[in-house]
């Protein structure tokens, strides 16, 4: 158990920056969710910690030490790979056993180790198994339970959860924040289903072309959006981001439609100003749709195009200024397409970016 | 309905029928050698031909290892021993070489590797016989002809490439994680090798192993020209012995073959359950 830290943090590949100066610090015992769209340098960045990669500059400290030149079995880390790299030639309980084998244990605390891990994770009775006689699940446990046995210093997770189906993912999502709480760990997880990120992390660190777009918790990340960036990756559906333009006291969008400025941000605008304005779908409800009445409320008449059903609440496909925008319905109403409906918008919620920098006005 | 069943059926026969002519085609000689080695000279050329042997003996066999009363004067056994030593000679270094080409290659990134790997296919494309001269002449030159080491040099160099290309091959099928997981674990890169890369490419290891001893085991023309004496000379260049100026004792030739066969098949037994593939099958995602 240690906390990590990394100090502008540097990968090059030849001549090709691919990570470009990382700063970040993780607590001890915290679960940090390294999040992005694929390229985005997350998994290098992870693999650095590993051992697996060279660091081309800056430096990784794993508990009080600076790790750059140690091997990978001198960090005493586990990690857990996307495609599980169970040793297909050695059943379970070897495949457990192995680093514990390889690290010269008796053989006593081996088995009890095993026996532990595989009590945690429900193995007990797979542990003969070879992995080709597991479930995707099952050997994602193995995976895990390979992890575990060696009570390393952190936990390395690299898309652990990608491979599985659905529904067991979210089964599978559930098992390692729990193994989490059990097992106080500090763990770096990454993946690029913001899903994931939010209901796992501590602490969700949003990543996109090798740099760091926010680091925050997942309240922070998705109440206070640092950019359009981050602001369109986390949440789901997205948030719908309008361009427009500062009027006095009014956001215009480009078909003259006009909003008041958020009565929070009116004194970070600038008359002139092009924004994006930033609404998520939640915030954008039929009147009398919504989920709370809001305290800086404002009303749009709207054409919904398309609707769709997901239970407890409806999607709406609506257009502002020539742009889809995506809104919500809680609690069921027949809606066809054509209808015109009258929207609430929060705009207490609502956020301006700046047209040209994409940053939030409020993060200046 | 009925048509289409009846067609498949046909086809379905066709397809026996062309197989079994096939095989005909291709087992026949092999079986004629094999009766012939267990049949008296005189039936050999017998008009009209006699196919089974009528009075099968092991006497080929006694006469060309120096039994029996007529005996041919040809060292098989030092012919044997030669073509061992140098098959296994040079299918054991092959296939280090092979090994660790094929990793680096499967594993590694580094300056004209695609030229490399390109020029040692390219390699294989050149038949063997055409650099007969050139390595005679070298050979001659630094004493290696009629030596066994020659022939171990220049069946190594025949080797290597479809060793390392086949390994390469099996090495490429392993994910790089299961490596990558066991340094994790506590190994170290070449732990990592032994404990987890090697016993999965085993079966293609087996297989560059059997390709690589059977082309040293048959091969003739470049044998042929680089051993004089019974020091270097193997087994297929020994067949040649059978034929004098004006007779070939077809029956002794044959138990030779014969003999020249059983090795190869033996060893082709012993490793062909590694041959089986489909090891790495269930480690990873499946």
């Amino acid at each position: 158990m240690a906390e990590i830290t990394l100090n502008n943090v540097i990968k090059r590949y030849g001549k090709i920056e691919v990570v470009h100066g990382i700063n970040l610090d993780i607590a001890h015992n915290e679960f940090v969710v390294l999040v992005g769209p694929s390229g985005c340098g997350k998994s290098t960045t992870l693999r650095m910690i590993a051992g697996l990669e060279d660091i081309s500059d800056g430096t990784v400290s794993i508990g009080p030490g600076v790790v750059n030149d140690l091997p990978p079995r001198k960090r005493n880390i586990s990690m857990v790979f996307q495609n599980y790299a169970l040793y297909p030639h050695m059943s379970v309980r070897e495949n457990l056993g192995f680093g514990l084998k390889i690290a010269k244990q008796d053989e006593a605390t081996i088995t009890a180790r095993v026996n532990e891990a595989a009590d945690i994770l429900g193995l007990d009775e797979l542990l003969e198994r070879t992995p080709a006689e597991l479930s995707g699940g099952q050997r994602q446990r193995v995976a895990m339970g390979r992890a575990i046995v060696r009570h390393p210093e952190a936990f390395l997770f690299d898309e652990p959860l990608s491979n599985l189906d659905a529904k067991l993912r979210v089964q599978m999502r559930t098992e390692i924040k729990k193994l989490h709480q059990k097992v106080k760990t500090t763990v770096v997880y990454v993946t690029h289903d913001q899903v994931e990120a939010m209901t796992l992390a501590d602490r969700i660190v949003v990543m996109k072309d090798g740099h760091i777009e926010q680091v925050g918790t997942p309240m922070e990340v998705f109440n206070h959006p640092v950019n359009t960036f981050v602001a369109s990756f986390i949440g789901s559906p997205p948030m719908n981001l309008l361009p427009a333009r500062i009027r006095g006291a009014e956001v215009v969008f480009t078909d003259g439609k006009s909003l008041p400025v958020p009565t929070r941000l009116a004194d970070r605008v600038r008359d002139g100003q092009e924004v994006i304005f930033g609404l998520r779908p939640d915030d954008l409800t039929p009147v009398g749709h919504g989920i709370a009445e809001s305290g800086d409320s404002a009303r749009l008449t709207l054409d919904v195009v398309l609707s769709e059903l997901l239970g407890t609440e409806t999607i709406l496909y609506t257009s502002i200024a020539g742009q889809e925008a995506q809104g919500k319905m809680f609690g069921p109403r027949d809606v066809t397409p054509g209808d015109t409906l009258e929207f609430d918008i929060a705009m207490d919620r609502a956020h301006l970016f700046d047209a040209t920098t994409g940053k939030s006005v409020r993060a200046d | 309905m009925k048509n289409g069943k009846l067609r498949k059926q046909i086809g379905a026969i066709a397809t026996w029928v062309l197989t079994f002519i096939l095989m005909v085609i291709i087992c026949v000689p092999g079986l004629w050698v094999v009766l012939t080695a267990f049949r008296p000279n005189g039936e050999v050329l017998a008009k009209p031909p006699v196919w089974i042997p009528e009075n099968p003996s092991l006497n080929n066999f006694a006469k060309i290892f120096g039994f029996g009363a007529d005996q041919v004067a040809i060292p098989v056994p030092a012919y044997f021993a030669n073509s061992l030593i140098i098959a296994l000679t040079s299918t054991a270094i092959a296939l280090l070489i092979g090994m660790s080409g094929g990793y680096a290659f499967a594993r590694y990134r580094f300056r004209f590797k695609n030229g490399l790997f390109l020029g040692l296919m390219l390699s294989r494309t050149v038949p063997g016989i055409a650099l007969s001269l050139p390595i005679f002449m070298i050979w001659s030159r630094i004493g290696l002809i009629d030596a066994k080491l020659g022939l171990i040099i220049v069946y190594v160099a025949l080797n290597v490439p479809f060793t390392i290309w086949l390994i390469d091959g099996f090495f490429r099928q392993i994910p790089k994680e299961m490596s990558e997981a066991a340094q994790v674990d506590g190994c170290t890169r070449w732990q990592a090798f032994w404990k987890i890369e090697f016993p999965l490419a085993k079966s293609g290891i087996a297989s560059a192993g059997i390709f690589a001893f059977l082309t040293s085991w048959n091969e003739y023309a470049l044998a042929s020209n680089l051993t004089r004496s019974t020091d270097s000379k193997t087994l297929p260049v020994g067949l040649m012995d059978f034929t004098a100026q004006f007779t070939i004792d077809w029956a002794g030739m044959s138990a030779m073959a014969v003999i020249i066969i059983i090795p190869a098949l033996i060893l082709t037994f012993l490793v062909q359950k590694h041959l089986i593939a489909g090891l790495t099958f269930g480690g990873v995602k499946g």
